[in-house]
């Protein structure tokens, strides 16, 4: 085997990004003619000792509402792509450490050993503090498939319901704060 | 009828080699302690969502590339003008294509243009220092700014970050997610700067650019060297079908 060549490590995206990386409409995925359920996601980033982290940036990826990722290497016949849905949202926290997305109900995609995952959001968060991005997931409270889903399974159920967005309302929106450190902290991924 | 086969060619992103990362608590970067995780990251095998991105979207999302960071005023950013080029490739050296490079830094006198930047240096009005460039067929990019100054922060007693330009780069995957800082040789602050030696220094110093007479425009701009490396493939499938 050649020896491969060594990765550019990363670095923190530091206090002052917020005149470069947030874009207009990075927070809201959906278009008009976009197909499937609007749905509302938000929440508050906190730290180690509770306080809200106005810094923060947060970021999703998600298949559209057929279950289909808009990217060349995902090519099933079966789910289509939606050519008003692209699947990728930024949002920076606000002084309250707030964050919100307006985006659809993701299909579901296939998991590990020919499952099928249910229906949920790959988050990263990136912030002053944070030498790398942490990765981890939005599940949602009233999807029954979270019992049949490879990835929630290999989680300690102590600490699965880090990972599920309670509903709230009828529009209906979803709950999801992201704990960094300490009690009730959030479960962060590794991939 | 849901399709759950994964899609044929697809294969998973390497793992990172120890110690090519930084931890995320490293105890003399003060913004860390409180910010790091207590918990062990749970690892998981990467599905169709780890492995796909906004590949090629990112121009559909933010807009095209914006690679002279210097056009668009009244007049000429003050300080050094430079010229950075150099290649995204993945572990195996095969080029990362048509990835969006997005780029900030802070204007020649060390100053942010942020609100809460407290620096009392001079804003420039002929410069902001954001910009954003898409990689060519062969993982090529360039861009145009001016060498970003050195900043006081308030991390210990007298500290200095070294100048630095922030990126941010997606590769083909939600897993490739790549966010960095770029420093310049010979900088005395990159050796006691806590960010920097969050790796150890042979690692670090990958973030390091070099200058380059073949990149220099005569009478014209400096021209530094970097190249970005993320993660490459396994050769193989990591799931069963």
């Amino acid at each position: 085997m050649t020896e491969l060549l060594p990765l550019t490590p990363s670095q923190t995206v530091g206090p002052f990004f917020s005149f470069a990386l947030p874009y207009t409409g990075g927070e809201a995925l959906v278009l008009p003619e976009t197909r499937g359920e609007r749905i509302a996601i938000q929440g508050i980033v906190r730290d180690g000792e509770g306080r809200t982290v106005p810094d923060a940036l947060v970021e999703i990826w998600q298949a559209n509402a057929a279950g289909r990722y808009a990217h060349p290497d995902d090519d099933r016949a079966g789910a289509e792509l939606d050519p008003a849905f692209i699947g990728f949202g930024r949002c920076p926290t606000g002084v309250d450490g707030g964050f919100r997305f307006e985006t659809i109900r993701p299909g579901r995609v296939p998991g590990p050993e020919g499952t099928l995952q249910a229906p949920h959001l790959a988050v990263g968060v990136l912030a002053r503090g944070l030498l790398k991005r942490l990765a981890t997931r939005i599940y949602f409270s009233d999807e029954a498939a979270n019992g049949e889903d490879a990835i929630l399974a290999i989680v300690d159920p102590a600490r699965r319901a880090t990972l599920i967005a309670a509903r709230e309302g009828d529009d209906p929106s979803y709950r999801f704060d992201i704990v960094l450190q300490g009690e009730g902290e959030t479960v962060f991924f590794e991939f | 009828m849901i399709d759950s086969r994964r899609p044929a060619a697809l294969a998973g992103f390497r793992p990172e080699p120890p110690g090519s990362q930084p931890p995320y608590l490293h105890e003399t970067y003060r913004s860390s302690r409180k910010r790091a995780p207590h918990e062990s990251l749970v690892p998981i095998p990467q599905t169709l969502s780890e492995i796909t991105g906004p590949t090629r979207e990112w121009p559909r999302l933010m807009g095209a590339s914006a690679a002279d960071l210097t056009a668009g005023f009244k007049g000429e950013p003050l300080g050094e003008r430079i010229v950075v080029s150099g290649r995204v490739l993945d572990e195996d050296g095969r080029p990362v294509r048509r990835t969006m490079i997005e780029i900030w830094q802070a204007n020649s006198a060390g100053r942010y243009v942020h609100e809460n930047d407290r620096h009392p240096a001079p804003l420039d009005p002929n410069f902001i220092g954001a910009g954003r460039v898409e990689t060519d067929d062969d993982g090529n990019y360039r861009f145009m700014t001016i060498k970003p100054g050195a900043y006081p922060w308030r991390n210990h007693d007298n500290a200095w970050r070294p100048a630095h330009i922030h990126y941010s780069l997606f590769g083909p995957g939600f897993g490739t997610r790549l966010v960095t800082q770029m420093y310049f040789p010979g900088d005395p602050l990159i050796e006691i700067d806590p960010i920097a030696n969050c790796v150890a220094p042979d690692v670090r110093d990958r973030m390091v650019s070099r200058f380059d007479l073949a990149t220099t425009l005569p009478e014209f701009a400096l021209g530094y060297r970097f190249d970005f490396v993320l993660r490459g493939r396994l050769a193989t499938p990591m799931e069963h079908a």
